[in-house]
């Protein structure tokens, strides 16, 4: 084996190990590159920012463990942000039935954070199957998709729910979405009912969603945990995506040396391949 | 450094091993831990389905609060699982035709005015060679155009058209690699998530 043919077949354990290097490092070390905020999120950070005290968000956390590394973060520190300038939140998890865990966690741990109380500040309505009949449902009155929140209290005896009763009542629905579910939010939440959506979807989703930005149909859009990154960042409460950056960007820069690597591998061993046919 | 002394963290901690022990080669613990996924989930499911929709949404409204609407969406669950008998599997088309139906009459109107023509007005951009928006809204239009002709296959791909479908597959290709990009930085975030867990909630070595 020449050396072009070695730089095309690295064994791809060594890889592994390089890839899990260059993201344990950092994370021990930080190394505190810049983080640099998109339009896209910063237009939904200056939606829900412009809210007033006591406006109503409906965020629904539509993804499970297998997307938590990306979406937890966005749904975290959108939660943050409604409850530290007083809004309230109405929380569904519409995606899967698994998806009702992490959507929990993550409420009770912001909601203990700024010490909001269920009923009052903020509404778990759970899981419900059928996302788009739910969604419409919603549409016309909450009580008719959910006549009880994630917990069995009857919606009517729930006092931020009173005086709510569609998505005229709601300022703005963000889906924090590991699935397809988005289109879902933006055809009848969005299109038949009017109601600006935001957006944050993991980063293998993010190019499918961009179309939405560019006719107005999403306020703004967060992908991946370089999303949830700069919202950290525009909330200024840094948290495990800042954290996860550092070993994001070294992770990237050792593949695309890797794929250099490769290339060059390739080109110049077919080079040298057709210098040696055409001298022998 | 405070390792945790929580069993979930630790079982938790060794089934992220087991899975990634599969990056060296396929092995027992990764097996385990595979069939442990499969099996959890459909428990996990199972339980949800029952306590958070079959019961308080089919069965207590229909029994304890006389509900009777509901037995209708019951008899058509019911006729689902005639599949499973060959004789009967016929009455299951029922409940698939209406679940059908139903979805098509809603969707079709909604997803016309979201997905199309939302998308097409959204194209309609005004055209300027003096500013920037204005190159950028006709490379947005020259990309559709030139995408649409790549799919318009009741014509050979010659002359004007040939032209156009090469730059259309040029602008496709700039698109499979912007989504190759993010599925990196996807797969990379959900390392980065195992290695934080690990790190901060089992070995306590980071904060």
């Amino acid at each position: 084996m020449n050396i072009y043919e070695k730089m095309m077949s690295i064994d791809r354990r060594i890889l592994f190990v390089l890839i899990a290097l260059s993201v344990i490092i950092p994370l021990l070390k930080p190394l505190l590159l810049p983080i640099n905020v998109t339009k896209e999120a910063k237009h939904l950070y200056e939606f829900v920012d412009e809210l007033k005290p006591g406006d109503v968000v409906l965020l629904s956390l539509d993804y499970d463990p297998s997307t938590m590394a990306e979406c937890h973060p966005m749904a975290l520190s959108i939660l943050r942000q409604c409850f530290s300038r007083g809004i309230k939140v109405i929380v569904t998890s519409l995606a899967r039935p698994e998806g009702l865990g992490t959507a929990e966690m993550a409420l009770t741990q912001a909601a203990k954070e700024y010490r909001k109380k269920n009923g009052e500040d903020y509404v778990f309505l759970g899981y419900k199957p059928n996302a788009a009949a739910v969604v419409l449902a919603m549409g016309e009155n909450f009580r008719l998709a959910f006549p009880n929140d994630f917990y069995g209290s009857d919606l009517e005896n729930i006092p931020m729910i009173k005086g709510l009763k569609n998505y005229k009542n709601i300022r703005i629905v963000v889906t924090v979405s590991g699935s397809a579910i988005i289109d879902t939010w933006v055809i009848y939440a969005g299109g038949r009912y009017g109601v600006p959506i935001g957006a944050g979807v993991t980063a293998v989703m993010a190019t499918d969603y961009y179309k939405y930005l560019q006719s107005g149909q999403l306020v703004g859009l967060l992908g991946g945990l370089k999303g949830a990154a700069e919202y950290e960042k525009l909330i200024k409460h840094p948290d495990m995506a800042t954290k996860g950056m550092d070993g994001q960007n070294i992770a990237h820069l050792m593949i695309v040396f890797f794929i250099i690597i490769g290339n060059i591998g390739y080109f110049l061993g077919k080079k040298a391949k057709a210098s040696k046919g055409m001298g022998g | 450094m405070h390792i945790s002394s929580s069993i979930g963290i630790w079982i938790a901690a060794f089934l992220t091993l087991f899975v990634y022990s599969f990056l060296y080669k396929d092995n027992p613990f990764y097996k385990f831990a595979e069939h442990l996924v499969i099996g959890l989930s459909g428990g996990y499911y199972i339980v949800t389905v029952w306590t958070q929709i079959l019961k308080p949404k089919l069965f207590t409204p229909l029994l304890q609060q006389g509900n009777l609407i509901l037995i209708f969406p019951l008899i058509l669950g019911l006729f689902m699982w005639a599949r499973f008998i060959p004789k009967y599997s016929w009455i299951s088309r029922w409940a698939i035709a209406f679940t059908l139906g139903v979805g098509s009459g809603i969707s079709i109107p909604s997803v016309m005015q979201a997905m199309i023509i939302r998308q097409i007005q959204a194209t309609m951009l005004p055209v300027g060679f003096h500013s920037y928006i204005g190159w950028m809204n006709l490379f947005i239009i020259v990309g559709v155009l030139t995408s649409l002709i790549y799919f318009f296959f009741s014509a050979e791909h010659k002359g004007f058209l040939g032209v156009s479908a090469k730059i259309g597959i040029w602008f496709i290709m700039i698109g499979f690699g912007a989504t190759f990009g993010y599925t990196v930085m996807s797969r990379i975030s959900l390392l980065i998530g195992r290695i934080q867990f690990l790190m901060t909630d089992w070995l306590g070595v980071l904060h």
